[in-house]
């Protein structure tokens, strides 16, 4: 099963390397892995995308809670949530495929952040599935190259994850 | 007050109250050292190597109820104590290292004896720290001796810049620390204990299954006493010894690979099975399928989350402190109700049946040495009392099944990384622990080479452990694995060229002896403890073609256990 999994951490240098080394070392999944400083500049905020059975899932939030630096551990996919993702896709854009890109991008309420002769930049937001639909929809000969940031989430409502 | 970084560190560890500090200088700790020299608030033992260091600090802290130290320079210094700490963080056992820098400017830059300590330790402590500002030395150093000894305890290593220990701030050492991100100390859920007693109240074929976690939360006299009430049979794992008295009848043994028949039996076939500060280790429970095949319930008491269901599927999960669970456990039978014994007095049968296969019996010879018979005259010879460090291999199995311990903190030896060359300088901590009580080191002749060095140290702080090698020629415990596994080829486990261990203890100052008739095992582990000041080194010339019996084979279940050689 697939898991949303996010960290509030000590905003240390190293406190990354913890959580990434506790993965490899006991050969978790990590599917995407995201982390930036929050709105309290001593806590930084990740987000690991993993997969497991439930067993496995229990102990990396267990493990996750040992470490020294991690301050709190939630499963946001446990219960109502909101994910997100943000991709750059630079693409051939020439002839009929000029227009063609246009209003793909539309349709999936992509904009156009950069524009040359032969390209453009196509900036999207949304869930994984989301972007991974937009990737198999337009001619994948024509994709020149992709970034995506890896998946953001948070609880929906009264789920906070915070430090009081 | 205005002091330097390496003034610091010194305040810090008396402001700790360390008694010894084991360590080895170099260039990146020379302020510390310099500051060492100039006190004599605690002492410090100047070891041969540092992997010694640190399992020197790790022997002294398994013995007391304290954080071991040890101070190491950089780069080799650092890599050469790595063993030691990955050691102690398989164990549980809280130490606080030291290790000295490249100066702050350097790092990063492939600088003389440079290394990443912080990464290269990570995966094998529990916490550790590089320093950048002297400001940050005495509250780091409280973080870590807090760190080290609360909740399950563990290695901490300090990393410190040599330049960070000449630079100046004013001193204070924190009276308390909190961090927000640790809390330790979990209380265990009234409601789960009040379930584990119903459950073991109606137990019919109960067990009790214990380990370190009661040598390390200090509560072997609570778990005698809720085994006294409750009436069960008690078995440890090999880091559980001594916190059960050995002779106590209750106890049936060590469990494991090489556990007595009995207390594996009682653990496959128990109804209710209450596990006291154990992991269900694989060398306890072997294939976990075959072991979940029985139908039983499990109520698990551990401090650390992720010890609880991790490799056996928990009923009755409690997290918290052994020694306070157990408290409170006590108090609910006190108050309301024992166990009946009635209900248990067929499976008590059953166990005592069990027992009288005598899974432990061995055959003595009167021409060769059998090392079982030493170590059961060692037992004699020291009344039970010693404390007793190992090596690793079959000469730390004979230890743990012969050499019954009645009280804790007296079995030291390296259970979850098995590292050889841990014996002697874990025997040095507890000596030196200890000074006027029997130490003995029990040892092979493979495992002794791995860190002989410190017999020098041994003459030079005057540490008369008694070493007891019982020496078989050959990398026993590999060479037992190839004649069961690998069809006879013992392929490179022939200790060749051995030296005479005799003159060697000779030629560092010690006595030596070498023992060759079974007549003379006593009187030989008479004399060595009669010599009170000297370190004795007794290279006990054994049968080279004991093997270790009982013995359950990797991936088969506890109750298919071989017995001796004729079940092969
Ligand atoms: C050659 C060789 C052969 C071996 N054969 C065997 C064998 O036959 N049988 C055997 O048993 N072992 C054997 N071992 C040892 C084995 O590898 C493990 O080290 C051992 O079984 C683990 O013991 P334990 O379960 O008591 O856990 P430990 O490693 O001692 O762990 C202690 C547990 O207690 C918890 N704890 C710590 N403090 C507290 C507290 N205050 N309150 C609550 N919980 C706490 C910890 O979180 C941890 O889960 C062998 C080792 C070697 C090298
Ligand atoms: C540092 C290290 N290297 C290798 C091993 C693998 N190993 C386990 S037991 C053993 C043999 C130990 O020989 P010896 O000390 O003579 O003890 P014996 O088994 O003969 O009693 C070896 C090589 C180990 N445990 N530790
Ligand atoms: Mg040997």
């Amino acid at each position: 099963m697939r898991h949303v999994l996010s960290l509030l951490l000590e905003n240390e240098s190293g406190a990354l390397s913890r959580v990434s080394g506790l993965f490899s070392s006991r050969g978790y999944n990590i599917e995407s892995l995201t982390v930036a400083p929050t709105e309290d500049a001593s806590l930084s905020r990740m987000t690991i995308v993993t997969s497991g059975s439930d067993e496995v899932i229990e102990q990396i939030t267990k493990q996750l809670n040992k470490l020294v630096d991690v301050v709190k551990v939630m499963d946001v996919s446990e219960a109502a949530h909101i994910e997100r993702e943000l991709m750059l896709v630079k693409v051939h854009a020439v002839g009929a495929a000029r227009e063609e890109m246009k209003r793909m991008s539309e349709i999936f309420r992509g904009r156009i952040i950069d524009v040359t002769e032969s390209s453009y930049v196509i900036e999207l937001t949304g869930t994984q599935d989301k972007l991974d639909s937009f990737l198999g929809a337009i001619d994948s000969a024509l994709i020149l190259e992709t970034v995506r940031s890896g998946v953001c989430g948070l609880g929906r409502g009264d789920r906070v994850l915070k430090v009081q | 007050m205005v002091l330097t970084g390496a003034e610091i560190v010194v305040r810090c560890l008396q402001e700790e109250k360390v008694e010894y500090v084991f360590g080895y200088p170099g260039g990146a700790v020379l302020f510390l050292y310099d500051e060492i020299f100039k006190q004599d608030k605690f002492r410090h033992v100047l070891v041969r190597h540092e992997q010694a260091a640190v399992h020197a600090a790790d022997g002294y802290a398994r013995t007391t109820q304290n954080v071991g130290v040890a101070l190491v320079t950089s780069g080799p210094g650092a890599t050469n104590a790595v063993t030691g700490i990955a050691t102690a963080y398989m164990d549980s056992i809280p130490l606080v290292i030291i290790s000295g820098q490249v100066p702050t400017a350097a790092i990063g830059l492939d600088a003389f004896q440079e290394v990443d300590t912080v990464g290269i330790t990570r995966p094998c402590v529990k916490h550790n720290f590089l320093v950048r500002d002297v400001r940050d030395i005495a509250v780091t150093l409280k973080k870590a001796f807090h760190i080290a000894r609360s909740g399950r305890p563990g290695p901490v290593l300090v990393d410190i810049p040599k330049d960070v220990t000449a630079q100046r701030c004013e001193f204070a050492y924190p009276e308390q620390i909190s961090i927000r991100s640790y809390s330790p100390t979990p209380q265990a859920e009234p409601e789960q204990i009040r379930k584990a007693l119903q459950l073991l109240l109606a137990a019919k074929r109960p067990m009790i299954y214990t380990g370190g976690g009661v040598v390390l939360s200090n509560a072997a006299e609570k778990l005698t006493r809720l085994a006294r009430l409750l009436g069960f049979p008690v078995t440890n794992t090999l880091m559980g010894l001594g916190g059960y008295p050995a002779s106590d009848k209750q106890f049936v043994g060590m469990l494991g690979m090489h556990g007595t028949y009995e207390a594996n039996m009682g653990m496959h076939y128990c109804d209710v099975l209450l596990a006291v500060g154990a992991r269900f280790d694989d060398r306890v429970i072997g294939n976990t399928a075959h072991f979940a095949q029985e139908p039983r319930k499990i109520i698990h008491i551990d401090i650390d989350p992720s010890s609880i269901s991790k490799r056996v599927k928990v009923d009755v999960p409690i997290v918290g402190d052994v020694g306070d669970v157990l408290d409170a456990m006590i108090a609910g039978l006190e108050s309301g109700g024992r166990p009946n014994p009635e209900l248990t007095s067929a499976w008590w049968r059953q166990v005592d049946e069990w027992r009288s296969r005598n899974s432990m019996v061995f055959k003595n010879s009167d021409e060769i040495i059998k090392p079982q018979f030493v170590v059961q005259k060692l037992w004699e010879v020291t009344g039970g009392e010693a404390f007793v460090a190992t090596d690793v291999g079959q000469h730390q199995m004979w230890a743990a099944q012969y050499y019954g311990f009645d009280e804790p903190r007296r079995w030291v030896t390296s259970g979850g990384l098995g590292t050889m060359g841990f014996g002697l300088p874990a025997a040095m901590g507890a000596q030196l622990a200890h000074p006027d009580k029997p130490v003995a080191c029990i040892t092979g002749e493979g495992s002794i080479q791995m860190c002989i060095q410190e017999l020098s140290t041994c003459k030079q702080y005057r540490l008369p452990i008694k070493i007891i090698s019982l020496n078989n020629r050959y990398l026993g415990m590999v060479r037992q694995w190839q004649e069961i596994f690998h069809g006879n080829r013992y392929s490179e486990s022939y200790m060749d060229s051995l030296p005479d261990f005799a003159k060697l203890a000779e030629a560092y100052g010690h006595v030596g002896l070498q023992i060759t008739k079974p007549g003379d095992v006593e009187g030989a582990l008479r004399e060595a403890f009669a010599r009170k000041n000297d370190l004795v080194f007794m290279d006990f010339q054994i049968d080279q073609t004991e093997n270790v019996y009982p013995m359950i084979q990797g991936g088969k279940g506890l109750n298919e256990m071989i017995l001796s050689s004729e079940d092969l």
